[in-house]
Order: structure tokens, then C-alpha cells, then sequence
């Protein structure tokens, strides 16, 4: 087989995010079925979506019935990030050829770091190396997701509260964004508005609502901020 | 939602997901970013998990029985644990059973 080096390769660095996303995707396969939404959804969503937390996210705008603009706008805010993580890799992915639409579509929170952070290797083909690695890391999470929904559907135990796992997973995020950036103050214009808008604003209004006030209340103290 | 809904919303996450991660390589070809977005990059992702925690607490009833007090709980030691053990598998998956337990038994 061509390129058996980069699959192997790719293969090796992928192991440490098997894994976190065959767990974490099982977790969101768990509860997709649990609000017995058809099990089917959760391959047809990591396959197309390809997302940890909007996937999570997902089944809360299938509950509130969400509308498609607060959905779209939603979305696009909570993956913001990764509108940023393409810039230092806009020079890597430039000799990718046609699988960089897919480099591109999988470009998630860990892949990013796995093809930011380990050193190149001159002697593999990158092209190969790149998607392999993003192959990978995809299939542990449709994977783990599938089974997730597969176990739910046919298993039977009390799953009340097992919504939480999506708290626990922004709690988690939160305290590492916090670590990355040493500054309090986004952190409580986030809460403060979130809050404000959970309190005063019907609450399938809440997250517009709390995003477009974050965002002024944020600019306005660009200064301090950047202090 | 219904069915139908449930796969236009997909449809729409599929578009937006998609558009997110290829903005850069739409826009921004080697040329410098805006001032602006640079700021949005760097403070925007710890805002939104801030507001997606509340987000994933917005049908708690903070006015009767128990008063939020289990999801504050529950908040605290996957904060705890994931400060100690710095596993955000251990963080999650500890901090959701905590929850269950106490949302089952109490």
C-alpha cells in the first residue's frame, strides 16, 4: 500500500485523542437516545457535523425547539475559536491539493493541536500525514458516538441527569480558557450578561441575547481589558 | 422538534460548522487580520463558556426545593477535580455521575 508510513505515523500520534473522543462521543451518542431522538442521528451527526460541543449543543436546540437563525447565529459563536485556528495553518495546508477541504472540515479543538504541536517529519508525505491523522481522529469520534447511541437504545438504566455532562464539558473548557489567558474579566462579562439575560429575556431568547450583549459590553471595556 | 426540523437544524449546523472552520482560508490569505478580530479571537472563547454554562443551567428553578444547589455542587467539584487531576475525561465524567447521583437519590 501507497503512504503505509503516514498511516502509520498518523496512526501512532492519534492515540492519545482515541481515547477522549471515543468516551466523550459515546457520552453524546448516551444522550441523544435518552431523549429518544432516533440513534442513527448521532453517525449522521459526526460524520457531517464533526463538532464535540455544538453536537452537544445540538440536542439542547432539538429540545427548546430552536429557530433556525438563533441556531445558525448560535453556532457559529459557540465554534468560534476555530475561525482562528486556520490562520497559522494557512501556509501547511497550502500544497494539501483536494483533501484540504477535508483538512479543513475537521479541523477541530485536538486535531489542531496535534498538527500545530508535533514536528514535522521531512521524510513522510504531509498530505497523506495531515489527513490520515484528521481520518483518524474523526472515526474514533463517529465511532464512539455510534456506540453511545447503540448502548443507550438498547440498554435501560436511569439517565436523568446525565444532561450535565454538558455543563462538566464548559466547565471544563472555561478553566482551560482561563488558564491560556490570565485575565478574569471576559470571564464575569460572560456570566454578568448570561445572568442579566436569564433573568430578564424568555430563556429561548437567553443565548442571543446573552452573545450580542457580551459583545458590546466587551468592546466597551476593550481598554481595561487589554490592560 | 419534529423530524423534518430536527434535519434542517443539522443541515444549518453543517453549513455553519463548515463555514467556521474555513473562514480563515476564505478570507484571510496571508493578509493581516483586522484589529478587531484579533480581539474577538482572543477574548470571545472564554466569554461564550461562561455563558454556555449558565446556557446548560437556564431550566434549573433556582426558586424551589434545592434551590440550584445540586448544580452548584456539582459545578464545583468538576471544578475541583479537574484543578487536581488536570484529565478532562476524569473532570467530566466524575463531575456528570456526581449529578446523577444527586439528582436520583435526592
Amino acid at each position: 500500500m501507497k503512504y503505509k508510513k503516514e498511516l502509520a505515523v498518523a496512526f501512532k500520534v492519534s492515540i492519545p485523542i482515541m481515547m477522549g473522543y471515543m468516551v466523550l462521543g459515546f457520552a453524546f451518542g448516551l444522550l441523544l437516545v435518552s431523549f429518544e431522538y432516533p440513534w442513527y442521528l448521532a453517525p449522521l451527526m459526526s460524520l457531517f457535523i464533526y463538532a464535540g460541543a455544538l453536537q452537544f449543543m445540538a440536542i439542547n436546540f432539538f429540545n427548546a425547539k430552536a429557530g433556525f437563525i438563533d441556531i445558525a447565529i448560535a453556532s457559529w459563536f459557540i465554534n468560534i475559536r476555530q475561525s482562528f485556528y486556520g490562520l497559522s495553518l494557512l501556509k501547511r495546508f497550502e500544497e494539501t491539493g483536494k483533501v484540504k477541504p477535508y483538512l479543513i472540515f475537521g479541523l477541530t479543538d485536538e486535531t489542531y493541536a496535534l498538527l500545530t504541536t508535533i514536528k514535522d517529519d521531512e521524510t513522510i508525505n504531509k498530505k497523506w500525514y495531515y489527513f490520515y491523522l484528521t481520518a483518524f481522529n474523526q472515526f474514533y469520534w463517529f465511532l464512539g458516538s455510534t456506540l453511545g447511541a447503540l448502548i443507550g437504545l438498547n440498554i435501560k438504566f436511569d439517565t436523568s441527569g446525565l444532561e450535565f455532562s454538558l455543563t462538566a464539558l464548559f466547565v471544563v473548557l472555561c478553566i482551560e480558557q482561563y488558564k491560556s489567558l490570565k485575565n478574569i474579566i471576559p470571564f464575569i462579562v460572560g456570566f454578568f450578561c448570561s445572568l442579566m439575560a436569564l433573568i430578564f429575556v424568555s430563556s429561548d431568547k437567553m443565548l442571543l441575547v446573552s452573545i450580542f450583549c457580551s459583545l458590546i459590553v466587551i468592546f466597551l471595556l476593550k481598554k481595561r481589558v487589554e490592560k | 422538534m419534529n423530524n423534518f426540523e430536527i434535519y434542517i437544524a443539522i443541515f444549518i449546523m453543517v453549513l455553519v460548522n463548515y463555514f467556521t472552520r474555513a473562514f480563515p482560508f476564505l478570507f484571510f490569505n496571508k493578509k493581516q487580520l483586522p484589529s478587531y478580530l484579533i480581539f474577538i479571537a482572543k477574548y470571545f472563547p472564554a466569554i461564550i463558556m461562561s455563558i454556555l454554562i449558565i446556557y446548560t443551567l437556564k431550566d434549573v428553578d433556582f426558586r424551589t426545593e434545592f434551590y440550584g444547589l445540586k448544580e452548584i455542587v456539582s459545578i464545583l467539584f468538576t471544578a475541583i477535580l479537574h484543578l487536581v487531576f488536570k484529565n478532562y475525561l476524569i473532570s467530566i465524567f466524575l463531575g456528570t455521575i456526581s449529578y446523577m447521583v444527586l439528582v436520583q437519590y435526592f
